[in-house]
């Protein structure tokens, strides 16, 4: 059930994310890449395997057990992905506002399309 | 440990140091932080020299960041192909840097620190054995390129930067995704121990890491500036100054580095015995991508874009070539990548100081008298004018980069493109795909000679305005550097033909790689 509850809130993430990236206002896109890295941070999260009541290290006083623990480099990973698409996006946000001021016009391509 | 063991982690650990170093600098102290800029390119020249005989001697160096072995630690690992990368890398460096000095390294804040950004994520992906290692890497050089290709600024800049940004967000976050299933088919991340669970067979889910395996490869297809994945790239590097403009031509490259690496370690001994579910696409996709930017040579008016579409136009024909994945082929192909790299970062560098000093748009209007206006109404000009210096160098420069892209005799890209051809009939039964492959690439070829042909004559021989650009000798110097090295790398084909082909042999017998990063001290 847990696993299920996950998969579609992923799935519901990165449906949205994609839609807005695909949409002409630059907030759009900026917002898709967000809900698309939401998406792909909890995804690796959970490809360390979902577990229900586990501890997160060690039983108090119980002897180390390695197969007891929830994998660990699934949330360094997701650690290092968070930091760097933090940084990213703050970048991204930089260059947006840069195109709206230089441009004057917030469509993706920089002018509204002739109609 | 001497300071020779440590020799991988130079190429990642120097330019770190030289652009951490130069922002605590002064933004207005320029020399100083240009004197550090190419300084540090020239050391990491040299490093890249040493680890080329390194590798040639080694075979396979491994290098334990923090002493952890394989699989827990995160490893460097050299060999002939990463030591060659980082050799170009370095001398792309160089070239970019001194070109800027004599303008560019003032049209924006701290330029020089993000060439050396740029220089560490690229050579960090070269060496590192560690997949998510290669990500990290991958972002500091993307993260790098992004503040480059905006440097300068202007609305073009901007626009063209935005498309730029955000495809590869996107392709970065297709990557995580791949090496996070990877991850949770494998468990480990190692790329040694990746290709050695796969040929032990011990991998459970073979599904799932064949899933991951190839959302990996569109990301960096994505990268690499493959058709249909490549809209971006003319616009963002048309855009771009001429210093990022030469840089990328390796970021483009870095792409196909990481196909070759995860391809043949991943997929096995003998990618011709037996191709994976994806070898008959990479062809057929780099065959495109080589199409692809044949048409958009012949369809370019101006030289910024003729030059992108000659990047993708590199791109295909590399993929096309190591997706076929004969041992000969991939070396030819590597041989083919270098001078083509070199070519193209001449070339970049060049088509600024041509267009100098032109009126925007002059382009446009010689397309547009060419077509409507055939009749040339200026029989009064004076015949016979002195030619000046600056333009016959440019000029010869032009030519020398036209011939090297299009593949003609006599300098090297011919001497690639002979030897992919060569390699392509070796066999006995001479498969369809040769034939076509044979076909694209000779057609590829003419496509360049005319887009080049038709651009030069109007530039440099009926020139609408006729104007001389002011051009300085340390802008030249570069060019004309790049273009020895391209002379020089024809008639030593022989010694580095066999050095390359050393290192495809390599890439084809994984064993020796996985052996070495896999043995416990």
């Amino acid at each position: 059930m847990n696993e299920v509850v996950v998969a579609i809130g992923i799935g519901v993430l990165a449906g949205s994310g994609v839609w807005l990236l695909l949409r002409p206002r630059t907030f759009q896109v900026a917002v898709g890449l967000s809900l698309l890295s939401y998406a792909v941070n909890v995804f690796i999260f959970v490809v360390g395997r979902l577990r229900v009541g586990a501890a997160p290290i060690v039983t108090a006083g119980g002897a180390a057990d390695p197969a007891a623990y929830a994998d660990p480099l699934p949330q360094a990973l997701v650690l290092t992905a968070i930091v760097i698409s933090f940084a990213t996006t703050a970048l991204l946000l930089v260059v947006l506002i840069a195109a709206r001021g230089v441009t004057g016009t917030d469509h993706v391509d920089g002018g509204e399309p002739d109609r | 440990m001497s300071l020779r063991d440590h020799l991988p982690i130079l190429p990642i650990v120097l330019p770190l140091a030289a652009g951490a170093l130069m922002l605590v600098i002064e933004e207005r102290r320029v020399a100083i932080k240009a004197a550090i800029g190419v300084a540090t390119a020239i050391v990491l020249v040299v490093v890249g020299i040493a680890l080329t005989s390194v590798a040639a001697g080694a075979d396979v160096t491994v290098y334990r960041v923090g002493n952890w072995s394989a699989p827990f630690g995160i490893v460097l690992v050299v060999d002939r192909l990463s030591a060659v990368m980082v050799l170009l890398a370095g001398v792309l460096g160089v070239a970019a840097l001194v070109f800027s000095l004599a303008r560019w390294q003032r049209a924006g804040p701290r330029f020089h620190s993000i060439v050396q950004f740029l220089l560490m994520g690229v050579n960090g992906a070269f060496l590192t054995g560690d997949l998510f290692n290669l990500f990290v890497f991958f972002e500091v050089f993307l993260t790098a390129s992004y503040a480059l290709a905006l440097h300068g600024s202007g609305a073009r800049r901007v626009r063209a930067s935005l498309h730029y940004i955000v495809m590869n967000l996107a392709a970065s976050l297709l990557f995580l995704v791949g090496a996070s299933l990877i991850y949770g088919a494998a468990g480990t991340l190692n790329m040694a121990d990746l290709a050695r669970q796969w040929h032990d067979g011990t991998i459970g889910d073979r599904v799932l890491y064949e899933v991951g395996g190839a959302v990996l490869g569109i990301a960096f297809l994505a990268k690499a500036g493959m058709w249909p994945l490549c809209f971006w790239l003319p616009g963002a590097y048309s855009a771009a100054s001429a210093p990022a403009g030469a840089l990328f031509a390796v970021l483009t490259k870095v792409g196909v580095y990481a196909i070759l690496r995860i391809g043949t370690l991943f997929l096995g001994a003998d990618v011709a015995a037996s191709p994976s579910p994806g070898t008959p696409w990479l062809v057929v996709a780099g065959m495109g991508t080589l199409v692809y930017g044949a048409l958009g040579v012949l369809a370019s008016r101006d030289f910024p874009r003729l030059a992108s579409y000659s990047v993708l136009v590199s791109s295909g024909t590399l993929l096309a070539a190591i997706a076929i994945g004969e041992t000969a082929l991939t070396g030819a192909a590597l041989y083919y990548m270098v001078v083509s790299t070199l070519a193209l970062c001449a070339f970049f560098l060049l088509v600024e100081l041509v267009e100098r000093g032109r009126r925007p748009g002059a382009d446009v209007l010689a397309v547009t008298a060419e077509a409507f206006v055939a009749v040339d109404d200026r029989h009064d000009e004076e015949v016979g004018t002195a030619f000046p210096a600056t333009t016959a160098l440019l000029g010869i420069a032009f030519g020398a980069c036209a011939i090297m892209l299009a593949g003609l005799p006599p300098l090297a890209g011919f001497v690639g493109k002979y030897a992919m051809l060569n390699a392509l009939f070796q066999p006995d039964r001479i498969p369809a795909t040769s034939w076509t492959m044979l076909a694209l690439l000779i057609a590829s070829g003419f496509a360049t000679v005319i887009g080049m042909a038709r651009a030069g004559v109007r530039r440099f021989w009926a020139s609408p305005d006729g104007s001389v650009p002011r051009v300085r000798a340390v802008e030249l110097a570069p060019i004309l550097a790049l273009l020895v090295l391209c002379a020089a790398l024809t008639t030593a084909a022989g010694p580095s033909m066999r050095y390359l082909d050393e290192a495809a042999q390599a890439l084809h017998e994984p064993s020796r790689y996985v052996d070495k990063v896999m043995t416990r001290r």
